[in-house]
């Protein structure tokens, strides 16, 4: 648990420092220029990027503590079960091109919100249906990844689950790709916007966050794809 | 630029037109507030059937043979979850963050109300989920509220067909739910407060709430991992949490997982979530306390800091939980630490209260009645806590009523003492009259003294080493008799207190047409929520325009002004004298 912990750390930091130590130490009940018209004015950000940087804060502790469990399950157990029933599996190769696709994806995903940036139409929806369709390729090629790890047998039990390391292999992917999904169908209401000709200016925000959405959840991947491969 | 408020920058984007809209599927945050609220306590009055059912077995043994040994394990397990979760979490945040959030913060809405809307239908769909678990085949799950593995999911447990998977895809819900309204409570205290309102002039209510929030969508992600991974082991039979164990005789069907995961998994969400519930109830009182004080609260600053401090200890102190389950002796002493450190930032709190009636002019109401209720069963909690927190007391105390007691008095009555001092005082901006005193001062006198029969006595049965858990005690030589006599007196006394929370219940609707009047601002308050143009407040809150706030929540007696108080929108001009009113008003 000590990744839980450092975790948990990094929260609180991130915390104390966000809420502006500088704010709190302020003297409200002392007589403040009433003239002031910044007072308790709040930063210029949208609401739903606040928002979408909360979730986010959410899904690296969704995944945090995934993560630390699994390790722990990984060390569980030093009997003569040795790693308590923990036995590596080859990463099928085909995750190296998934990989590569939402590299892609993230890629086409920025080059529309450049487009946006510069109220470019056609370069917006070009890259956001690049964007979306390199992620549906994404999740085809783990379901392959899932059949191939099916197909191989390494395992007893339902999908070769009794070893933890394959239940967890699957279980990540598929968190990691539900939440793509949940992606894909505010980049589905964006994309539908923009085809019934809503003012690009009024899609920029939609387009940004899409954007930074997706290249977070690549760097979530990328964590995974890394855990799973040293494991 | 000259600044506008978030509020006012575009139209409102919903605009009730029909019942519907206005009353069910309404994204107004107050008519959420109250859905969540109702759920909440309708929940809450079924967690207290069942803990009345268990007392009645309890107390006397051998007169209901109806309540069977797993049913009443049933009991614990629903009562315990039920209350935590569904009654406590759901009607601090959403019901009393959905109420106040925007109104003390001088919004119109919550910044995203649709989402809002959504969060108490799914929450809603979690209750009716958890609640199916009482009418299928077997009946919900008997593991106790902690649902440790393996027990929980192998054959002997109660529920282990069906219950348990209910209660986990419930709790799934659940945290869904509570992660769309945790979004908006957030969001809207960074973002949508009026003009004027700094962060340290936000009333504590609020930064309880916010702070409570936070906790939730970090630590709820906890519970959705080990639900996740428990259903897993228990449906497609995966072995994260279940070892190699022979099970009624049949040969294992899992191999080498680890209970003790599970068990830190839920704990690392479990230990926050007793602050998600403390932290707003500690907000709230400390406005009770100062407005029926009429007296600024004493330490401000310090007990912004001390909520920013708890929440973020909370989530160090997990494995306090645990110290019977097996740890490095290392461990045992860092979480004993952390677990004593915690104590400190809430004793701060503890004596600011105490501070903030000092020289006060105490109107011996009945918000105040149980803002004061709060203080002495949370002291009386707390220092049982400081106990437990030792390794070396836990061990013996741990497997006793000694934590039943502890953990009813510092998590179940406090809280719920802030819950009805909030309802007390907070109705009449509801529904614009006020609750019948005279009831409501016997409600408190009868909860209060009725809890501490109930409470005071189980400490005792812990020290004398009465195990918790067991259906029923039996003949033991280190029992005596007189424990059953005083197991029934606890239960008269809980059948007392769930039989006057019914004149609660009468006075909640009597009132409703019945009431006082109750004017804009009946205690006169200070902060934004009472000087709303009507009362109750409208959709949009405020009319034509945003109130805009100059000065803290807390100028209560203020030397030299008309009344006794200065709301927060009230101009310095229209006070004292210019420079007048700021001066040794708080010496």
């Amino acid at each position: 648990m000590n990744l839980s912990v450092a975790f948990a750390g990094l929260v609180a930091g991130v915390i104390v420092w966000a809420l502006l130590v500088r704010s709190l130490t302020t003297k409200p009940w002392e007589a403040q220029d009433p003239a002031s018209s910044n007072m308790g004015r709040t930063h210029g950000l949208a609401p739903a990027r606040i928002g979408l940087l909360i979730l986010l804060a959410v899904i690296t502790s969704l995944f945090g503590l995934f993560i630390s469990a699994y390790y722990m399950r990984m060390g569980h157990g030093h009997g003569e079960q040795g790693h308590g029933n923990w036995s590596s599996f080859p990463q099928p190769q085909i995750l190296w091109l998934n990989t590569a696709l939402l590299i892609l994806g993230s890629v086409a995903m920025q080059w529309a919100q450049g487009a946006v940036r510069k109220d470019k139409r056609a370069q917006t929806a070009y890259g956001l249906i690049a964007g979306g369709l390199l992620t549906c390729l994404f999740l085809g090629g783990q379901l392959i990844a899932w059949r191939q790890v099916n197909a191989a047998g390494y395992a007893s039990g339902f999908f070769g689950t009794s070893n933890p390391a394959i239940a967890f292999f699957y279980l990540l992917t598929a968190v990691h790709g539900l939440h793509l999904l949940g992606g894909l169908c505010v980049w589905a209401k964006t994309l539908v916007r923009l085809s019934e000709g809503v003012a690009i200016g009024a899609l920029r925000l939609s387009v940004e966050l899409c954007t930074v959405y997706w290249h977070y959840l690549l760097l979530v991947w990328l964590v995974l794809f890394a855990l799973l491969l040293s494991t | 630029m000259a600044y506008v408020a978030l509020a006012d920058r575009d139209h409102p984007i919903h605009d009730p037109q029909t019942f519907i809209t206005k009353y069910i599927w309404s994204q107004d945050h107050k008519v959420i507030a109250i859905q969540y609220s109702v759920t909440a306590i309708a929940m809450g009055l079924v967690a207290l059937a069942l803990s009345i059912l268990m007392r009645l077995q309890l107390g006397f043994p051998h007169y209901f043979a109806l309540i069977l040994p797993s049913n009443y394990y049933q009991f614990i397990t629903m009562h315990g979850m039920i209350m935590v979760i569904y009654l406590l979490t759901a009607l601090f945040l959403g019901g009393f963050g959905n109420y106040l959030i925007p109104l003390m913060c001088g919004a119109r809405d919550m910044v995203f109300p649709y989402l809002n809307m959504v969060s108490y239908w799914v929450y809603l769909l979690a209750v009716l989920v958890l609640v199916a678990g009482f009418f299928v085949p077997g009946g919900p799950t008997g593991s106790g509220w902690t649902l440790y593995p393996p027990q929980s999911i192998l054959p002997g447990t109660p529920g282990v067909s069906w219950g348990i998977i209910l209660m986990l895809v419930s709790l799934a819900i659940f945290v869904v739910a509570f992660t769309m309204g945790g979004l908006n409570y957030v969001t809207t205290v960074l973002q949508a407060r009026c003009r004027g309102m700094t962060l340290m002039r936000m009333p504590l209510s609020v930064w309880g709430i916010f702070m409570a929030t936070i906790l939730g969508l970090l630590a709820f992600p906890a519970l959705l991992v080990s639900a996740v991974m428990l259903t897993l082991d228990s449906v497609i039979g995966t072995s994260f949490f279940i070892p190699a164990s022979v099970s009624m005789g049949q040969p294992p069907t899992h191999n080498g997982g680890s209970p003790l995961l599970f068990q830190h998994l839920f704990w690392f969400f479990g230990h926050p979530e007793v602050y998600i519930v403390a932290l707003p109830a500690f907000g709230i009182v400390s406005d009770l306390l100062s407005t029926h004080a009429r007296r600024h609260i004493f330490g401000y600053r310090m007990m912004v800091w001390a909520i920013l401090a708890i929440g973020c200890l909370s989530f160090v102190v997990w494995a306090h939980h645990m110290y019977l389950s097996g740890m490095n002796p290392y461990f045992g002493f860092f979480f004993a630490t952390t677990t004593l450190i915690i104590a400190v930032p809430t004793a701060i709190k503890v004596y600011n209260w105490v501070l903030t009636l000092w020289h006060g002019d105490i109107h011996l109401n009945v918000p105040m009645l149980f803002a004061m209720g709060f203080i002495f069963t949370f002291i009386h909690g707390g220092l049982t806590g400081l106990f437990l927190g030792n390794v070396t007391v836990d061990v013996p105390l741990s497997a006793t009523y000694f934590v039943v007691a502890h953990f009813h008095m510092v998590m179940g009555v406090s809280p719920i003492m802030v819950v009805f001092g909030a309802i007390y005082h907070w109705y009449p901006k509801i529904t614009g009259r006020m609750l019948n005193e005279t009831l409501g001062k016997i409600h408190f006198w009868a909860t209060f003294l009725g809890t501490y029969s109930i409470y005071l006595p189980m400490h005792y049965l812990g020290i004398l080493g009465v195990p918790r858990r067991y259906y029923a005690n039996g003949i033991t030589d280190f029992i005596p008799q007189s424990v059953q006599t005083v197991n029934a007196s606890i239960t008269i006394a809980a059948l007392f207190v769930a039989a006057v929370q019914m004149v609660f219940l009468f006075n909640l609707v009597w009132s409703l047409k019945k009431g006082k009047p109750a004017g804009s601002n009946p205690w006169r308050a200070t902060t934004l929520e009472w000087q709303t143009p009507d009362t109750p407040p409208k959709h949009g809150n405020w009319g034509a325009n945003l109130p805009v706030v100059y000065r803290w929540a807390y100028d209560y007696s203020v030397p030299g002004a008309a009344e006794d108080f200065v709301p927060q929108n009230v101009p310095p001009s229209a006070t004292a004298p210019a420079g007048e009113h700021d001066q040794g008003k708080h010496s």
